[in-house]
């Protein structure tokens, strides 16, 4: 049957801008796939030159040092049990895909954040493109990631970018924003530069919606892991991926089990980052500064008490 | 004393379009006409004022007057439209964002109203962030950090963090941040509006008392008439973006300049304000010591009183003597009044006429005002003290 109207070619005129885009900046991508492609060969290397248990217990610590002791211990039982599932590999790359995405993706959406409280411009530019991105379906980002980079853990990455991108930009805004304009008007007032505004003010004044970014950017790059395990990024989505298609139950709960275990402790330890109380690594820099300042104090002292004896 | 601050015919246009604006304005269109027709507004349409060296300026007014814009043109937080501000010499209007920030951090201090205490720094590093923002090394900064902080006395809290702290406690931390930078000015944006009545006066003594010590120019802001008069050298009365009259309290308070400085003034609670010594009336015959009782009848009969007080050569105040007495000194052919004085309240001409009041209430409700030496300067009368009070402070002494 004929249709009512002629159809408009979009399909068409898009594979007709992607195709322009391949051939006319390739370049670019072939630049940006050495990069991100050496930068996680690199890392998984390093990563696997590490027996397992020894990563294991150096992650215990880490999560150990900027979180509780109880975290600590859930965490590396958890990593155990990866491993005892003979899922250590596909961890390990995973956990690569996860850094790289999620450093990433910070790296361009904190400057980006900042930006758009700087720029009435990038303000009215990012918030419509970050609209946009949120409501795509996370499987949408595949196309031009696989269109641009082929298959593998490189448009493994720039799909998980593209998808954990958004919060830690708006967050970063928010936060931002909602410093009290009091606060940057004493800084100014006392000679204050932009830049110690932002890095004496701004920052510090909206960490802890900062850290709800990370946090949130962490976790949305979790859930990218089996959709970019369907185009070839090596790691637990693979295994997922390849369970359901092969209908096998036992593997894939139990690389499903693997990626919750890994989200849990992403979770938890980029939650303890956030927070004052429950930091050890907090506790030790405030501790540091404490003993800083009291040396600075103590020289004060001596002289002032002299002159209340006068 | 020499010019500290001059700020000349400033005005400031908040918009993106302020030239049409500074025409209309110049033409002796109002703010809401100027508001109405370019959608710009007025924050300041031109005022002028000089500040002296370790004066306490204040800017009255109520929200939305300007003041707040005038104390940022003054350190360029807000660059003016049109007109001077020279501080010390220098054109703050010339310099450079980048010079705009030394000068600043060099000669003049805030104090917010909000205190801008920041939560996540001890009180000892948000009393040292100007010094800080100066690249100060740590340990001096701490070291004049403590002294600021021992200036405003809250030393043994500089460990802790903000939110352990009361609002007073809070500002004296903003105080105290203001006063490490060494700066010679002071400027001050409603900074004890955030307080209860109670800790509000209580900061203005102290801080009254600390000028005695550090002797800044300060600028402050507020707008709280009772403040403004407890604390102002000079005052000037801001509306709508211009100074409607400048003035020391009691200039403006015994000639205020038109309608709305006198309706507004209406507000005060006078009695806390003027003193004995702005309301004492000389009488109009005073008894000298060496007199006779026969000289005393005469005064009294002329003016036609029954008491006079009585002083000595050096204006010492002796007493007071009453018609009674006198005529009874007469009869007993007495030459001397000495036996006839009787002592009389009396009072500082500092003290407020609150402090008069109790004093009133004896039997003939007089009280003598008496200078810092003791001399005599005047009376006052409960009729004296309630004729004034009615004058002015209709309002307050109504309610109070
Ligand atoms: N950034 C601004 N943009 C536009 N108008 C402003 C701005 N800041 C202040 N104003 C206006 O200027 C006038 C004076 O404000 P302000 O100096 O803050 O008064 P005050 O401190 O006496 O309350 C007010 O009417 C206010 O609305
Ligand atoms: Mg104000």
């Amino acid at each position: 049957m004929q249709p009512l109207l002629p159809k408009i070619p979009l399909g068409d005129a898009i594979e007709w801008l992607v195709d322009w885009l391949r051939i006319n900046v390739a370049p670019l991508f072939d630049a940006i796939r050495w990069v991100l492609g050496g930068v996680s060969d690199i890392l998984t290397n390093i990563i696997q030159f590490f027996p397992p248990l020894v990563l294991i217990a150096l992650l215990g610590l880490l999560i150990w040092l900027i979180s509780t002791r109880r975290q600590a211990i859930l965490a590396v039982l958890g990593l155990l049990l990866i491993y005892d599932l003979n899922l250590w590999r596909p961890f390990t790359n995973t956990f690569v895909l996860i850094i790289v995405a999620v450093l990433l993706s910070l790296i361009i959406a904190i400057p980006a954040g900042i930006w758009m409280t700087r720029s009435r411009w990038a303000e009215g530019t990012i918030k419509p493109i970050l609209d946009f991105m949120q409501t795509m379906p996370a499987m949408i980002y595949l196309i031009p990631a696989v269109f641009f980079f082929g298959i593998g853990m490189v448009p493994g990455i720039i799909a998980t970018i593209i998808f954990a991108i958004p919060p830690p930009v708006r967050l970063t805004y928010l936060g931002i924003t909602q410093v009290e304009k009091e606060f940057k008007e004493m800084a100014l007032a006392f000679g204050a530069s932009g830049r110690q505004v932002l890095t004496k003010i701004e920052l510090p004044l909206s960490l802890p919606s900062l850290m709800a970014g990370v946090n949130q950017c962490i976790m949305l790059a979790m859930s990218m892991v089996v959709i970019a395990g369907m185009i070839g990024a090596p790691g637990l989505g693979t295994n997922v991926y390849r369970a359901l298609g092969r209908i096998d139950i036992a593997s894939g709960v139990e690389a499903g089990l693997a990626v919750v275990i890994f989200a849990m402790i992403l979770d938890s330890a980029s939650r303890a980052l956030g927070s004052r109380e429950q930091s050890m690594a907090v506790r030790l820099v405030s501790r540091w500064q404490r003993r800083r300042r009291e040396r600075a104090a103590k020289s004060v002292e001596l002289p002032v008490a002299a002159e209340e004896n006068s | 004393m020499s010019i500290k601050i001059e700020v000349k015919d400033l005005i400031k246009i908040y918009g993106s379009e302020p030239r049409k604006a500074l025409s209309l304005l110049r033409q002796g269109y109002s703010r809401e006409e100027i508001l109405e027709m370019t959608g710009q507004m007025v924050g300041l349409g031109g005022i002028s004022f000089e500040v002296s060296e370790g004066e306490i300026f204040v800017l009255i007014g109520l929200s939305g007057s300007g003041k707040s814009t005038a104390l940022r043109c003054i350190n360029g937080l807000i660059r003016l439209t049109s007109g001077s501000v020279v501080v010390d010499g220098h054109h703050i209007e010339d310099m450079s964002d980048k010079e705009l920030r030394r000068f600043r951090g060099e000669n003049m201090a805030m104090v917010f109203q909000h205190f801008a205490v920041l939560p996540n720094r001890t009180v000892l590093d948000n009393v040292a962030f100007g010094l800080e923002i100066k690249s100060i090394p740590l340990e001096e900064r701490y070291r004049r950090a403590t002294e600021a902080l021992r200036m405003v006395k809250l030393e043994t809290w500089r460990d802790r963090y903000p939110d352990e702290l009361s609002g007073g406690m809070k500002q004296r931390v903003g105080l105290a941040r203001a006063l490490v930078m060494n700066t010679s000015i002071l400027l001050m944006d409603e900074p004890f509006s955030a307080l209860d009545a109670l800790i509000r006066t209580d900061m203005e003594d102290e801080l009254l008392n600390l000028q005695q010590e550090i002797r800044k120019t300060i600028i402050f802001v507020t707008h709280d008439l009772d403040e403004a008069l407890h604390l102002g050298d000079r005052i000037a009365v801001m509306r709508d973006g211009r100074i409607e009259q400048i003035g020391t309290a009691e200039e403006i308070l015994s000639n205020p300049a038109n309608e709305y400085v006198s309706k507004f003034l209406r507000k005060v609670d006078v009695s806390k304000v003027l003193t004995a010594g702005d309301v004492a009336r000389r009488p109009e015959e005073i008894l000298r010591l060496t007199e006779g009782p026969r000289s005393a009848k005469l005064k009294m009969d002329t003016v036609g009183v029954d008491y006079l007080f009585v002083t000595d050569r050096s204006q010492k105040l002796k007493g007071i003597v009453t018609m009674d007495d006198i005529l009874q000194l007469i009869a007993q052919g007495s030459r001397s009044i000495t036996d006839a004085i009787k002592e009389v309240n009396t009072i500082d001409k500092m003290a407020t006429l609150q402090d008069v009041y109790p004093l009133l209430a004896n039997v003939r409700g007089v009280v003598a005002v008496l200078d810092e030496k003791g001399r005599f300067l005047g009376m006052l009368t409960r009729a004296d003290v309630i004729s004034r009070l009615a004058e002015r402070g209709s309002n307050a002494t109504a309610t109070a």
